[in-house]
């Protein structure tokens, strides 16, 4: 079991509160995933800022690492440290950013990258990966998370989610792959690097192939259904999209809520009582097997 | 008498649960500020009333043998899982197997059942005023289901002795499931509950009757079986 949130705004008025809208339902879900929690939150998009979001599992003098890095891609670095985790924003290209960050830090894992999407994971209880990090004074336009219930992978940072297969694409799943030895096999063969064992990435990372290749959010979600078997609901965020995807048993549960101001999608219903405006919200029940998107 | 107002704002469930189990039959209560909170008035054996002031989680009523309740908005998962008897009446829609395991007592969906209603169901009694989602009936032992509106794909699958009548279309039927002729047995059969559901947009003589073809199971526990 496993728990997933999302909320995708369209009313600018609230881009402020999104983690502070966001963190509850992420600590609601707690009961369905209480070893790993992760969120990735989208901000406007700025030129020339990429976002690396990067956790530790030793002591690293971030500002240091963030001078170095500095030096090294000849471009201006803004270090947000956060512990464990910091966020760098980075005026440079993005290869060179991370190949130049695996040469200096190879024990720093990159969680995720973008323009637009920030990503902050590890294990632990959701409440305080919310509170680590400051989850609820982060603002944005859209999210997603989720609170983990490993079944059938070790409980780490990296096999946690979301997982992000490429810039500013963050993915979270409740269920199960059958098929993803197959499907990574394949991925593999084509030159796709995995960093973990986990079923989840697999989907993530089929997904950035098939967008990669042309395939807007919607496409690669139906070519999921091809290609994957199991059992799941997905969320998935891009730069302008938010979908939701679920198998054709709908074997895991999910949620949604639309207003005018946003859309919300959780696990369970109780995630989103608390948003402003619920009790007037369309809430219905994602049908399995159809692609629901939002573009912003 | 005034009902019991017991607010989920401020008790946990196993709090609301021993609270509705202290009542004395003939009581009522009410419960405020549900927001979708998980196993409301489970277990209940008191013959009370309960009405729930909004919307509601899983298994909400489950294993009731007693209690009528009613629920204002939607709820999620299982709602009236394994219910014994009394009634659960749900304004808005239900989500996945409401009435799974039912062995007696009546579930009244108003709106919309996703899937899976009256999954396994053992007696009980699953009247959904709208659409019903894919496998619904699934392995049904006894009880009957009516459908008010249309019933997704797989209706009935490896269904046993529960019959299940359908208002609407059906998307298909799942494997040894078939429409039978409609008898007048059964036409007032549907009329009493349409009636005790009051869902007047059902004609008791226009609905689909779904039954076992009997040809995937063969056992029968009433006669003397060799195997």
């Amino acid at each position: 079991m496993c728990g997933i949130v999302g909320l995708h705004l369209k009313t600018p008025v609230l881009y402020a509160r999104l983690g502070e809208l966001m963190a509850p339902m992420l600590d609601c879900m707690s009961s369905r995933g209480p070893d790993s929690a992760g969120i990735a939150l989208f901000d406007e998009a700025r030129p020339g800022r990429l976002r690396l979001s990067l956790h530790a599992t030793e002591v690293i003098d971030w500002d240091s690492l963030g001078r170095e890095l500095a030096q090294d891609v000849s471009a201006s670095v803004a270090v947000e440290p956060l512990g464990d985790v910091a966020v760098f924003s980075v005026d440079a290209d993005q290869d060179l950013a991370e190949r130049s960050l695996r040469r200096l830090a190879p024990s720093v894992a990159l969680v995720g990258t973008g323009q637009s999407m920030e990503i902050f994971k590890d294990v632990g209880l959701p409440r305080e990966i919310i509170a680590r990090y400051g989850i609820e004074k982060r603002s944005g336009y859209q999210g997603v998370g989720h609170t983990r219930m490993a079944t059938e992978s070790a409980v780490t940072t990296e096999h946690s989610h979301p997982f992000a297969p490429a810039a500013d694409v963050a993915l979270v799943h409740n269920g199960s792959f059958s098929n993803p030895a197959s499907v990574r096999r394949r991925l593999e063969r084509e030159g796709i690097r995995f960093e973990t064992d986990n079923d989840s990435e697999v989907c993530a990372r089929f997904l950035a192939r098939q967008m990669q290749h042309g395939a807007d959010l919607g496409d690669a979600l139906r070519l999921v259904q091809k290609d994957l078997d199991g059992f799941f609901t997905l969320l998935v965020a891009t730069k302008n999209q938010f979908a939701v995807l679920r198998d054709s048993f709908a074997c895991k549960p999910a949620v949604i809520a639309e207003t005018d101001d946003y859309v919300a999608m959780a696990s369970e219903y109780h995630a989103l009582a608390g948003l402003p405006g619920i009790a007037s919200a369309r809430v219905f029940e994602p049908a399995p097997e159809e692609v629901y998107t939002w573009t912003r | 008498m005034d009902p019991v107002i017991l607010s989920c704002a401020e008790l946990s469930t196993r709090e609301l649960n021993a609270a509705l189990a202290e009542l004395t039959d003939g009581a009522t209560a009410r419960i405020v500020e549900p927001w979708g909170r998980h196993n409301m008035a489970v277990g209940l054996t008191n013959r009370i009333t309960i009405d729930i002031d909004g919307n509601a989680g899983y298994f909400t009523g489950g294993l009731g043998d007693g209690p009528d309740l009613t629920i204002a908005g939607f709820v999620g998962w299982s709602t009236g899982e394994n219910l014994m008897s009394g009634t659960i009446r749900v304004r808005g829609n239900a989500s996945e197997c409401t009435g799974a395991s039912a062995h007696g007592g009546t579930i009244i969906v108003h709106g919309d059942a996703s899937s899976r209603t009256g999954i396994s169901l053992k007696g009980g009694t699953v009247l959904v005023g709208g659409d019903v989602g894919h496998m619904s009936g699934f392995m049904a032992q006894a009880g009957v289901i009516l459908v008010g509106g249309d019933a997704a794909n797989g209706l009935g699958d490896s269904l046993y002795e529960t019959v299940i009548y359908v208002a609407g279309s059906i998307a298909s039927l799942g494997a040894d499931a078939r429409v039978e002729e409609l008898t007048d047995s059964d036409v007032k059969t549907v009329r009493e509950l349409v009636d005790l559901a009051g869902f007047m947009h059902i004609d008791p003589e226009n609905v689909s009757r779904v039954a076992s073809a009997r040809e995937l199971y063969n056992f029968d526990a009433l006669t003397e079986q060799r195997y």
